[in-house]
């Protein structure tokens, strides 16, 4: 029975051993390994390992990126009973040694020089780490630390107990059980110390199954492995599904030529974070600014040609011979060369999660024939909770519950799942187990969202920062800023959005303008301004920024629990919200209170009935400098939508009606 | 060309340098100039501008001609040579200015310093047959080790003129290594570098010495990185020597402290 990674593995192996399982382009040439060189390398690893005494159970730390041989490692941990931890790769060593102090870990594979600096740096802090193997040794001939090893030789110590022992590598695989823990994740964890997510073979087996019955995923897909192999994203992509479907990996060749070995593999399936999508966008646009005329026309022509029909060529939605047509005539012209360019030829499923992705950018993608669709999961879920199906993309909701998921949305508006890919236990934390999952199996997400129409779970926000509206019209409907401010922030004008609205009686918010965006467009439109303040407080520029806020108010109108959630007024900053004034955190995220706190006098404005606010605020320049800027500040109303977005009862009221 | 003739020296002195004058017209670029590389060793040559540093390499290389002295490697003596002799010898040098294909790819400049390795002739190259095909390949394995050693594998395919200088002058440096050199001759490694491409550079020199056991010669201004990585500095001033020995001596050295700071 093939119910544990190993055991899928040696079925590859013996049903079609010479096909190819891994790539790894090396000194600029792809390197295969087969399914058999796997087996042969995994084997000897394990039994290298297993002559140096490491137990059943024990934890196996992996610090590196996506290398064959890594690989290899987390296989020989596996056949053996022992629990490989994978670590993110760029952690800085402290990072490391509560995972390695926690389950007083022995053993260490480190990719290189730099990871076994890291973690001979935790000597000082903890004496238990005995073995290091290193795979690359470029730069480790003068380590003469007995701890210190390379690959190679726990190989060749391997590859010499099995010549004594010829079926240990099987025999070991066979004494397996598909319940035992197959490897602990660590998520970051924002607050106080990470913890180590527990997943058996069974739960990420059967994850990778589901995935890959949803997406119809065969041993033909190409899957480039480029993700840190820490991330359960990357592992369930190039290691669950990969032993589950049998396909390649490819791990390229160094972490700056993830483009370039993209073009060259043309993967078939693909994982990407937004921001990544996004890099692509703007590549694209920039060297288009740099095409001749007639390129940029044809660009233009047929880009704006598929915002129009790509889409609904993609959900397989009817469109006309003659719009098929002209689609036909830029896939050859325009389509196919960038997707080409950007390595996305051969994708036949794409998908992009972690974070809101915005309308245009994904829009983008699929409107020049690519898959892309958006995926709901977490570390403790092993990814796969929600999936969009190839003709019922969208941007902002992230798919239907796949096969043995159950969703329910408690009345905190917080999503719960229930599925064979649960996490079994947060690593010696119970009290952070018992947090989450509840007594029915309930996997309590920390997720606020609803189920829409078409059955699509849609995300909204953290449960913590979810709040409800407090009086009026909508009293008690859900209000989800963060929901609010991405759909702002999704314009190129807006760079910054704060939202309030718990426990009011309206939505308000602050808009922070983009300089460079907004500049540009008041450039082309020849207005003068003399700098950010100036900018930001023109008429014009409030006008734009009205537009995309009635915009936005017009998309929650369309959502029966979000219609209370439109902005009813809102007002824009002088000045940029800033990290160095706390304003916002490291990370670029807006620190909601400390904003109401600060901005107090504005907030007050806003829920009053005053069309106008002076404002005056102290700014720390960039030197160290401190500086005072001050504005009149014009509060706008935007019109608010009826439910359902019937366009033809708006009702608009603008201050000076309000206030005569 | 005189034929080289074999001298009796210590095995330890890779190169030495005797009694170098070099003069253009009536003006003195070398005046007297002695002193020896010892195998394995990273020896720099340091001095204001126009003290007659590059002259020196150029000597070495066989780029100029010594009015007088001679050059003494690997047991080899020469009053005069040229560059493509010293390149068969084993001495490879890099640029001040950079001198590469600009319009040739990263991974073609780097095939050009295989060059001198080459065996098979130019039409069988031409049409990549037998032979000169797997000769070929076997070239490319070294330049593909080089440039995953210099980490510029995402170049591979770039033009050299796209590449940002402080890369261009990494690409230099691996086409000088292509050629397997005995000893390498770097013309102001790091000119026109930030602090963190210097100290990326100043690895690179110090892998060199260890991986490939390449004596170097350092032609550099950045004082920090001549005293951190060099074994022994020679001072010039005005085409004359006025300092020789280890970083610590020559930094307390009153006549290379008059040379930099002036006369007080």
């Amino acid at each position: 029975m093939s119910n544990t990674f190993p055991s899928l593995l040696l079925s590859h192996a013996s049903s079609r051993g010479q096909a190819t399982a891994l790539r790894e382009k090396d000194y600029g040439i792809w390197k295969s390994y087969s399914w058999t060189d796997v087996v042969n390398l995994s084997s000897k690893i394990a039994a290298g390992l297993h002559c140096q005494g490491i137990q059943k159970g024990e934890q196996l730390i992996i610090v590196g990126n996506n290398r064959p041989r890594l690989y290899a490692c987390l296989l020989a941990a596996q056949s053996l009973g022992v629990i490989p931890v994978p670590l993110y790769s760029d952690a800085v060593s402290a990072e490391y040694l509560f995972p390695i102090q926690n389950a007083s870990v022995r053993f260490c594979i480190a990719e290189d020089q730099e990871q076994v600096d890291k973690l001979l740096d935790l000597e000082v802090s903890y004496s238990g780490l005995k073995h290091i193997y290193f795979d690359d040794p470029r730069g480790l001939g003068n380590y003469h630390n007995e701890k210190v090893c390379s690959l190679d030789s726990l190989i060749f110590s391997g590859d010499s107990f099995l010549q004594t022992q010829p079926d240990f590598f099987q025999s070991s695989i066979a004494s397996l059980n598909a319940q035992d823990t197959a490897a602990i994740f660590y998520t970051s964890g924002t607050t106080g110390v990470p913890k180590g997510v527990v997943h058996t073979h069974q739960s990420l087996i059967d994850r990778a199954k589901a995935g890959q019955t949803f997406d119809r995923l065969s041993e033909k897909e190409e899957v480039l492995a480029y993700l840190p192999l820490a991330w359960i994203g990357q592992n369930i992509f190039s290691y669950a599904q990969w032993l589950v479907c049998g396909y390649t990996v490819n791990c390229p060749e160094s972490s700056e030529t993830i483009s370039i070995d993209m073009r060259e593999i043309g993967p078939t399936y693909y994982f990407a974070p937004p921001r990544i999508f996004e890099s692509m966008l703007t590549s694209i646009t920039i060297k288009m600014e740099d095409a001749n005329a007639l390129k940029r026309k044809l660009y233009s022509y047929f880009i704006h040609f598929a915002a129009r029909v790509g889409q609904s060529i993609m959900n397989a939605q009817p469109v006309s011979l003659k719009d098929r047509l002209i689609y036909g005539i830029g896939d050859l012209c325009v389509y196919g060369p960038l997707r080409n360019i950007l390595g996305l030829s051969r994708v036949r499923v794409a998908y992009t999660a972690g974070e809101a992705i915005g309308p245009d950018l994904f829009n983008f993608f699929r409107s020049i024939g690519v898959n892309l669709k958006q995926l709901y999961g977490s570390t403790e879920t092993a990814v796969f909770v929600c999936l969009q199906p190839d003709s019922q993309a969208k941007s902002d909701t992230v798919g239907i519950a796949c096969a043995g998921v159950e969703l329910q949305i408690n009345e905190q508006g917080e999503v719960l799942v229930r599925s064979p890919g649960l996490f079994k236990e947060y690593y010696k934390n119970q009290e952070a187990s018992t947090e989450v999952l509840d007594a029915e199996g309930w996997y309590h997400t920390r997720d606020a969202g609803f189920i829409d129409a078409q059955g699509h779970l849609k995300i909204i926000d953290r449960v913590k920062d979810v709040g409800r509206i407090g009086a009026g019209q909508f009293k008690g409907a859900l209000f989800a800023p963060k929901y609010i401010e991405n759909k702002l922030k999704f314009f190129p004008f807006v760079k910054e959005a704060v939202a309030f609205g718990d426990a009011r009686q309206s939505v308000c918010c602050f808009i922070n303008i983009d300089f460079e965006a907004v500049g540009n467009w008041a450039e082309r439109r020849s207005l003068a301004y003399a700098g950010y303040t100036d900018l930001s407080q023109l008429e014009q520029v409030r006008e734009l920024v009205l537009s995309c806020v009635e915009k936005v108010n017009f998309d929650l109108s369309q959502d029966t629990s979000l219609t209370g959630s439109q902005i009813s007024r809102f007002l824009i900053l002088p000045k940029e919200l800033d990290a160095d004034e706390g304003e916002l955190t490291r990370t670029n995220k807006v620190r909601r209170n400390f904003i109401a706190e600060k901005y107090a006098l504005l907030v007050h404005a806003l829920y009053s009935e005053l069309s106008e606010q002076f404002f005056e605020t102290q700014v720390k320049f960039e030197d160290g400098q401190v500086g005072r800027v001050s504005a009149l500040l014009k509060i706008t109303d935007a019109c608010l939508y009826p439910p359902q977005g019937r366009t033809t009862e708006i009702t608009r009221t603008t201050a000076s009606a309000q206030a005569s | 060309m005189t034929q080289p003739e074999v001298t009796q020296n210590l095995p330890s002195t890779l190169l030495s340098v005797d009694n170098i004058n070099l003069r253009f017209g009536g003006v003195y670029a070398l005046k007297d100039v002695s002193f020896d590389v010892k195998e394995g060793e990273i020896r720099s040559i340091i001095g204001p501008n126009g003290a007659g540093k590059s002259s020196m390499l150029n000597c070495i290389n066989g780029v100029y001609t010594p009015s007088s002295g001679s050059i003494t490697f690997k047991g080899h003596t020469f009053d005069h040579t040229g560059p493509r002799v010293m390149a068969q010898l084993g001495i490879a040098r890099t640029f001040q200015n950079l001198a590469l294909f600009k319009g040739m790819t990263v991974l073609e400049n780097l095939m050009t310093g295989r060059n001198q390795k080459i065996k098979s002739n130019l039409f069988l190259q031409a049409i990549r047959v037998g032979a000169a095909l797997s000769e070929e390949i076997a070239h490319r394995q070294v330049v593909e080790e080089i440039i995953d050693f210099l980490e510029i594998q995402a170049y591979r395919k770039s033009l050299v003129h796209q590449l940002p200088y402080g890369l261009q002058k990494r690409v230099d440096l691996g086409r000088a290594l292509a050629m397997e050199p005995d000893l390498l001759l770097l013309d102001e490694p790091m000119a026109g570098m930030n602090m963190e491409e210097k100290q990326d550079m100043c690895r690179f020199i110090l892998d060199i010495r260890e991986n490939y056991g390449a004596t170097i010669v350092l032609i550099e201004h950045d004082m920090g990185v001549v005293m951190d990585i060099s074994d022994r500095v020679v001072v010039l001033d005005y085409g004359r020597k006025i300092g020789d020995g280890l970083p610590s001596e020559v930094r307390k050295n009153e006549d290379v402290i008059r040379a930099y700071l002036g006369n007080s």
